[in-house]
């Protein structure tokens, strides 16, 4: 499987919808119909009570992002678009997981947890339920790592996202509000969490 | 004042300017069929709901205005399905109602319930399930807004009989009381955009104007007209733009596509510069994508963005309205040194081409030298396609042994009716002669199926379009195929005395299937033939209050077209008996390249 979201075939949509019936069959219909792939999505209440935001991950190379993006604003109850490169996103994901941890394994797997700054949320006589919040590489990292101690049970949300800060003092506040539409965003800020990502793996 | 939502129903109907509506009443829509009785709009009460949304369809078009049709739930808004998939296809406006169980019923499989919101989702431009009657006069409102605005389309507001029932105080919504923060039309194009698309034009070779449909639904054919007749630049018309651009104008090369003219299909294969204006690159237009027109350099005006790069990618794309980006276009010609109209355009209509060129009066800019005299090798050539592949069939009288030639009972019907007669076509065969045969000079003319390529639209659509323009004459041309889906509702047009005339070219085959049957799988016919009588045409017109006529040979067409055109108080069927053989050319095979267009076994020797 190659990393989740961090190859360039995968960019991030996060799409404001109205808080209405139907809307989540709206969007998923429109991608099956037109043959999108969707990776992940991630329905939530918004800041404003009138809307929700769905963030999803879509694979363009089954479809130009243009024509997804295009097709997407002319869903009525869709009021914005914001796309997301990820190279230009801040992406966040949480995981629960259920972990074979015996008596011998429970300290490693404990200090793996710590070492992700997740939290034991749950402990049985020989299982751990744990959570780990972070990008999604870093997930897929932790993933991976406590595979051979045995995953009993393990869920994702899907990521949510939002786009980097600009740093640089020519950015202009009128700049900033015309980014959303704008494909292919090319800040590379520093990003904190993958870099101790790397240093975890 | 107090309302039940049924009332509130029609009186937002009527507050939205409802002349008529096509439907048929059920149960869940009962409550609304009550107040219908004291409301100023008429309904006309179909035969099968099919028949009302192809109603309100050919109705939509002729006239600009939303068509409006009224089914039941379950059964009832499935039958209506096919029309709102042909409205979506086509951009027609159109506001369906349909019945829906009570609330309480809903998700429960009650009788007559069907999930008509879910089942329309893709093929609406948008639906409400309303479950408040203090939401229907804003839910119509939006209703109307979302189908009529932008690019036009279908739209369904599905009504569950309690909310029919409940009680609710009125109000006339105003124009801040629409409720859709994410519906934004673009109808202005982006004058850099624009102002590039002048520039290329100003310096094409071999343009051309792909004018689609929707030029017509911005009503943007006068536009169309000056921008053509100010350049020089001719034009092509899509099936959905027939009659956009008037067919006797001499720059116009008419229909392009799988059955186009040749000159029309070879002029966008050599052309420099294609301006599309409100066409979306259809597959039967382009045939085999990447061979479509390689040496064009695109400018493609749409108001739906996402038309724009969504087969050919446009090297000026510009979403906006085709009239406002037309205009604009013209506006910014002129700034660049186009000479201005009353110079260029050739009095009484004659050929601009002809015209003393005015351009070199204002020689005094570059571009002012421009474009006729730099099109004249161009439009050289085009004339030089036209006489070499014109439209043809066997005139002979030999040729009619198998029958009548349909082209020669088309242009006996064209010629012997009024210049804005409407035409109203089904699918297949006869819809590709009428194309090809009729002389479209008036917009609104022809209604078709374009996009979904519905049989039996014909017969409904043509009812809905006598209604919409009572004062025109209407002549659905239409197979014999077609006509057995939906003529039921003659009966309908019978009984509401809307004089329709249906000239059906029965060649007693599924012509179209047959046609590639023959030309593709080695004349194995699978499941295309049907019977020259069976069903007795004019005895079934009859039995449905219509005039029959059958006509069989040549010199019956023009007396039986005459005495057709004499009925007035109801409809008329002619069975005209064609022949089974006869073929659509030019045509290009599916998937091939328009370079590889099929021209009429006539003309193959020195073809192409």
């Amino acid at each position: 499987m190659p990393a989740f979201g961090t190859d360039k075939r995968h960019h991030t949509l996060t799409v404001l919808v109205e808080n209405k019936a139907g809307v989540l069959a709206r969007v998923a219909g429109l991608f099956s119909r037109r043959g999108y792939n969707i990776y992940s999505l991630a329905v939530a209440p918004s800041d404003d009570v009138r809307f929700s935001r769905i963030t999803i991950v879509v694979d363009v190379e089954s479809a130009p992002l243009e024509q997804v993006v295009k097709q997407l604003d002319k869903l009525v109850p869709v009021v914005s678009i914001t796309e997301l490169d990820p190279a230009s996103a801040r992406e966040r994901e949480l995981l629960l997981a259920t972990i074979e941890a015996g008596e011998s394994e429970r300290g490693q797997v404990i200090q793996l947890v710590n070492v992700f700054e997740g939290k034991i949320v749950d402990v049985g006589t020989d299982r751990l339920t744990v959570m780990v919040a972070g990008a999604p590489t870093k997930l897929d990292d932790f993933e991976d790592l406590v595979r051979g101690y045995g995953i009993v049970e393990l869920q994702r949300t899907g990521r949510v996202a939002l786009p980097k800060l600009v740093r640089s003092a020519a950015r202009t506040p009128a700049s900033l509000s015309d980014r959303p539409r704008a494909f292919g965003g090319s800040d590379h800020d520093h990003d904190p969490d993958s870099t101790e990502t790397e240093k975890a793996g | 004042m107090r309302l039940t939502g049924a009332q509130a129903l029609i009186k937002s109907l009527e507050m939205q300017g409802v002349e008529v509506m096509f439907g048929l009443p059920g149960g869940a829509i009962l409550p609304v069929y009550d107040p219908i009785i004291d409301s100023s709009i008429r309904h006309v009460l179909v035969r099968h709901e099919q028949g009302a949304g192809h109603m309100a369809e050919g109705y939509a078009h002729v006239t600009g205005r939303p068509g409006v049709a009224m089914v039941t739930s379950g059964p009832g808004a499935t039958n209506i399905v096919t029309p709102l998939a042909d409205a979506y296809m086509d951009s027609i406006p159109l506001v369906v109602v349909t019945g829906q169980v009570a609330t309480s019923l809903i998700g429960t499989d009650g009788f007559q319930e069907s999930d008509i919101t879910g089942i329309t989702m893709g093929i609406t431009k948008h639906n409400w399930l309303v479950t408040d009657a203090a939401d229907i006069p804003r839910v119509v409102a939006e209703a109307f807004h979302v189908a009529t605005t932008g690019r036009p389309g279908p739209v369904l507001v599905d009504l569950p009989k309690d909310v029919a029932n409940a009680e609710m105080e009125w109000y006339s919504p105003g124009p801040d009381d629409l409720d859709l923060p994410g519906y934004r039309p673009v109808l202005e194009g982006d004058p850099a955009a624009v102002k590039k698309a002048a520039e290329l034009v100003l310096a094409a070779e071999r343009p051309v104007i792909y004018a689609g449909g929707g030029v017509l639904k911005a009503r943007g054919a006068d536009a169309l007209r000056e921008l053509a007749e100010r350049t020089g630049v001719p034009v092509v018309t899509t099936l959905m733009a027939r009659g956009a651009f008037p067919d006797s104008h001499p720059l116009c090369l008419g229909m392009p596509g799988m059955h186009g003219n040749y000159t029309a299909v070879t002029a966008m294969q050599r052309a420099d510069l294609l301006l599309a204006l409100g066409s979306r690159f259809d597959d039967r237009v382009t045939g085999r994508v990447d061979a479509f027109a390689p040496d064009a350099t695109v400018v493609h005006v749409d108001i739906d963005p996402a038309e724009l790069n969504k087969i050919r990618r446009a090297d000026v794309a510009i979403a906006g309205d085709c009239r406002i980006v037309t205009e604009a276009l013209l506006a910014a010609l002129e700034a660049l040194g186009l000479p201005h109209s009353a110079s260029t355009r050739a009095p009484g209509g004659g050929s601009p081409a002809d015209a003393p060129a005015g351009a070199e009066a204002l020689a005094g800019t570059p571009a002012a030298a421009l474009p006729r005299s730099r099109l004249a090798p161009w439009r050289a050539q085009l004339s030089e396609w036209q006489e070499r592949h014109p439209l043809v069939y066997d005139r002979s009288p030999e040729g009619s042994a198998n029958g009548l030639k349909p082209q020669f009972v088309l242009e006996t019907l064209r010629d012997a009716t009024p210049d804005d007669t409407i035409v109203v076509s089904g699918v297949g065969q006869h819809q590709m002669f009428a194309s090809q045969w009729w002389r479209f000079d008036h917009p609104y003319t022809w209604v078709n199926s374009g996009g979904l390529g519905t049989m039996g639209f014909a017969v409904p659509a043509s009812i809905g379009a006598k209604v919409g323009r009572p004062d025109r004459m209407v002549w659905a041309v239409d197979g014999d195929g077609c006509f057995q889906m939906t003529a039921q509702e003659l009966v309908t047009a019978s009984a509401e005395r809307i004089p329709v005339k249906v000239a059906i070219l029965n060649n007693a085959y599924l012509g179209m299937v047959r046609q590639w049957q023959e030309m593709f799988y080695e004349e194995r016919y699978s499941e295309v033939y049907l019977s020259p009588d069976l069903p007795d045409y004019v005895r079934w017109a009859e039995a449905m209050g219509c005039v029959g006529l059958r006509v069989e040979s040549p010199d019956e067409v023009g007396p039986a077209i005459d005495k057709a055109n004499d009925v007035d108080d109801r409809p008329v069927v002619i069975d005209f008996r064609t022949d089974a053989f006869e073929k659509v050319f030019p045509m290009v095979p599916a998937g091939a390249s328009n370079d590889d267009i099929v021209v009429d076994p006539a003309q193959q020797e020195g073809g192409r």
